[in-house]
């Protein structure tokens, strides 16, 4: 299944780069969102299957193919929009849109592959792909935002690579040369911890770049700024989860090592670290795009502090990430018709956004609500149980400093969400408003509906493939000694 | 012999510390090309006979040739300067990468005690990847920072020789991104940037902050 898929998805692709023609364009759009979705469905039925030699669906990667799957439907019909309002080239529509199923191809790809270095070269692909969508509209600044994406990824993976590179060094030593996930978690207890934490060091720093952590996610936000919103979307959901892919497949080799308190530890600086940048810049932006760049950030922050204590804290933290890309796929794809409204992305010049569209006012809202982890949201839960396990790990002091930056980000956020919805705009010249239909905010109350359901009534399914996910993690929750 | 040409290798970096000119960071690219190609044809030479190939042309098409010729096109079609601009002056530069290669040295030979790796080839892998990397940050114009990045890239190709003759299969793709990367870097973007910004200069890319 797996090679048909990647197959028929690279000749789309390839097919797409060259159609001059709309209607050939979006059908095979919906061609391929039907070969992803038969995909998905595929991998759930066949649970640890092994494909083609470097694929295997366990439940870590089925539950975000899922999502992928998911949040890749809603992303179409907006990009549809999109391209139908702004009526730009057909030649760029068809780049876009060839860009576009590379890039979701190339995060199934990393979601499934069972070889460390297969998902490094997806991971790769993500970048080539990310940069022709970033580049969409073709100006000064969208240029700027390409090369700093561009090149902090380039520079960030090439670490990333250096770090397999000792860990096959490592491998090597305990008398192996396989670096298949399996294997390497078979072996892990023999490898030499030197190299272990040089590939750790240099792994993580390299996939940080993906997952929008501390030090490299510079280069994330302004993808996210000045990718068009559907694409946009994308990078703060799926592709953070992407980079979180690569670094929590790491983590769970050195979590059968005696290093693991030692990466922890890293872990933990980068996870606090990542709040209180998302804290400071919150306070001061003025970009509402940029402003949710930042609060995924933020987010990450809370992932990873939830995979560092372990426990009920793992588990809430892959729940955390499902949510989290409900979310803010909901509020990019607004945020995309709040532009058209207002042509513009400042602040300032948003207001009273009540009055020119009520159901997406509505969306912002709820998403607002949602994505800040008040109840009912399904992320209060999921925020909870990460609180809960970074609590019993006696992390107290860091709890109550992430709590209170949490505060500052909720307070920052519903400062510039509630001007946005309720205060009056600065000139702004209201004669020739676009009317933006509710069906366009549709799939937005979906997400959101899905995100409080899950939190609140979690199937079965979803609980134990959870439990499957995070079964190579410690059962008991960390404590430092 | 693999050891004098790493030797070789390091003492590029001092010249790349104080290469002002862009022709003279070319040149050393060149070089570095040429010494790569010696070292993976002494090294790997128990590989399969395609996968050598492969990697020999890599090293002398693509990096000796290839590379500098575009590099050198995209300067004249773009009108650039011939200057580098450095931020710093060339002493403090000299010192700095001394230190790195030293602090280097001393960190890895102290940790390292075991047969399998040729230690002298993560210590010139490692100094690299830091000369790379500030050639990046101590250069103000955008070349000098695909440059130095190349530079990084000849990094894990040495690192990928110290584990090559075992694994064939990351030392092929270390290949692959090696094409890939600098292929859309250089061929497509720098261009770009040269059509739409006319002056390569990152502080013309200040205007996405917050």
């Amino acid at each position: 299944m797996i090679e048909a898929y990647l197959i028929a998805a690279f000749a789309m692709s390839g097919v797409l780069f060259f159609s001059r023609k709309k209607a050939v364009i979006y059908t095979l759009v919906i061609l391929f969102l039907i070969g992803q979705c038969s995909l998905t469905v595929y991998e759930y039925q066949h649970l640890n299957l092994e494909e083609a030699g470097y694929f295997k669906a366990d439940a870590f990667s089925v539950i975000f193919l899922s999502v992928l799957s998911l949040i890749s439907l809603a992303s179409a019909y907006h990009s549809y929009v999109f391209h139908t309002k702004r009526n730009g080239l057909v030649r760029n529509v068809a780049i876009y849109f060839s860009a576009w199923v590379m890039f979701i191809v190339a995060m199934s790809g990393v979601y499934l592959s069972s070889h460390i270095g297969l998902t490094w070269v997806f991971i790769e692909l993500t970048t080539l792909c990310a940069s022709a969508l970033i580049y969409h509209n073709r100006n000064e600044r969208s240029i700027e935002g390409t090369w700093k994406y561009i090149f902090v990824c380039s520079v960030s993976i090439t670490l990333a690579f250096i770090g397999i590179l000792f860990l096959s060094v490592a491998i090597q030593e305990a008398g192996s040369t396989d670096l298949y996930y399996g294997a390497l978690l078979s072996h892990a207890p023999k490898l030499n911890p030197f190299w272990l934490k040089l590939a750790f060091i240099f792994i993580f720093t390299g996939y940080t770049c993906k997952a929008g952590l501390v030090p490299m996610f510079t280069a994330g936000v302004d993808a996210k700024d000045k990718a068009p919103s559907p694409a946009s979307a994308l990078f703060s959901s799926a592709l953070m989860n992407v980079g979180f892919t690569g670094i929590f497949r790491f983590y769970e080799i050195i979590a059968q090592t005696t290093i693991l308190p030692w990466a922890n530890v890293i872990m933990l600086v980068a996870a606090v670290l990542s709040i209180f940048v998302a804290a400071v810049y919150m306070l001061k932006v003025n970009n509402a795009k940029r402003m949710l760049a930042y609060s995924s950030i933020e987010h990450m922050g809370i992932v990873l502090l939830g995979i560092v204590s372990g426990g009920i804290g793992a588990f809430g933290a892959i729940l955390h990430l499902i949510l989290h890309s409900f979310a803010k796929v909901s509020l990019f794809f607004q945020i995309g018709q709040v532009y058209r409204v207002y042509g513009s992305k400042s602040i300032l010049d948003i207001g009273n956004y009540f009055k020119y569209n009520t159901t997406g006012a509505f969306v912002l809202i709820l998403s607002f609500i949602c994505v800040t982890g008040m109840p009912p949201s399904g992320m209060f839960i999921s925020e909870f149980m990460i609180f809960r396990g970074v609590f019993q790990s006696h992390h107290v002091l860091i709890l109550i400093l992430v709590i209170s930056l949490i505060t500052m980000i909720i307070w920052a956020f519903g400062k510039n969400m509630f001007k946005m919805v309720f205060t009056a705009p600065a000139d702004f010249d209201d004669r020739q408003v676009e009317k933006i239909s509710a069906v366009e905010s549709l799939s937005q109350f979906f997400f959101l509906a899905l995100l409080v359901y899950l939190g609140l009534n979690p199937p079965a399914q979803l609980v134990s493939l959870i439990e499957e996910a995070i079964k190579n993690l410690p059962h008991e929750v960390w404590k430092r000694s | 012999m693999t050891y004098v040409l790493l030797i070789l290798f390091t003492i590029t970096f001092f010249y790349l510390a104080i290469a002002n000119r862009l022709d003279s960071i070319i040149n050393l690219l060149v070089f570095q090309g040429i010494l790569l190609f010696g070292m993976a044809f002494i090294e790997l030479r128990e590989l399969h006979v395609v996968n050598l190939v492969f990697i020999l042309l890599e090293t002398i098409v693509f990096k000796t040739i290839a590379i500098p010729v575009f590099l050198r096109y995209v300067i004249r079609k773009n009108n650039l300067t011939r200057e580098s601009e450095p931020f710093l002056s060339n002493f403090v530069s000299l010192i700095i990468i001394t230190l790195m290669i030293v602090i280097v040295t001393f960190i890895i030979s102290n940790a390292i005690h075991d047969t399998h790796v040729k230690n002298i080839f993560f210590v010139v892998a490692l100094s690299t990847l830091f000369t790379g990397l500030y050639l990046i940050v101590s250069r103000r114009m955008i070349i000098t920072h695909v440059m130095g990045f190349l530079v990084i890239e000849n990094g894990v190709f040495i690192l990928t020789l110290a584990v090559g003759n075992e694994m064939p299969a990351l030392v092929n793709i270390g290949i692959l991104l090696d094409i890939f990367v600098t292929a859309l870097l250089l061929g497509i973007f720098v261009n770009k940037i040269g059509d739409v910004l006319k002056d390569m200069d990152v502080n013309k890319l200040r205007n996405l902050k917050d």
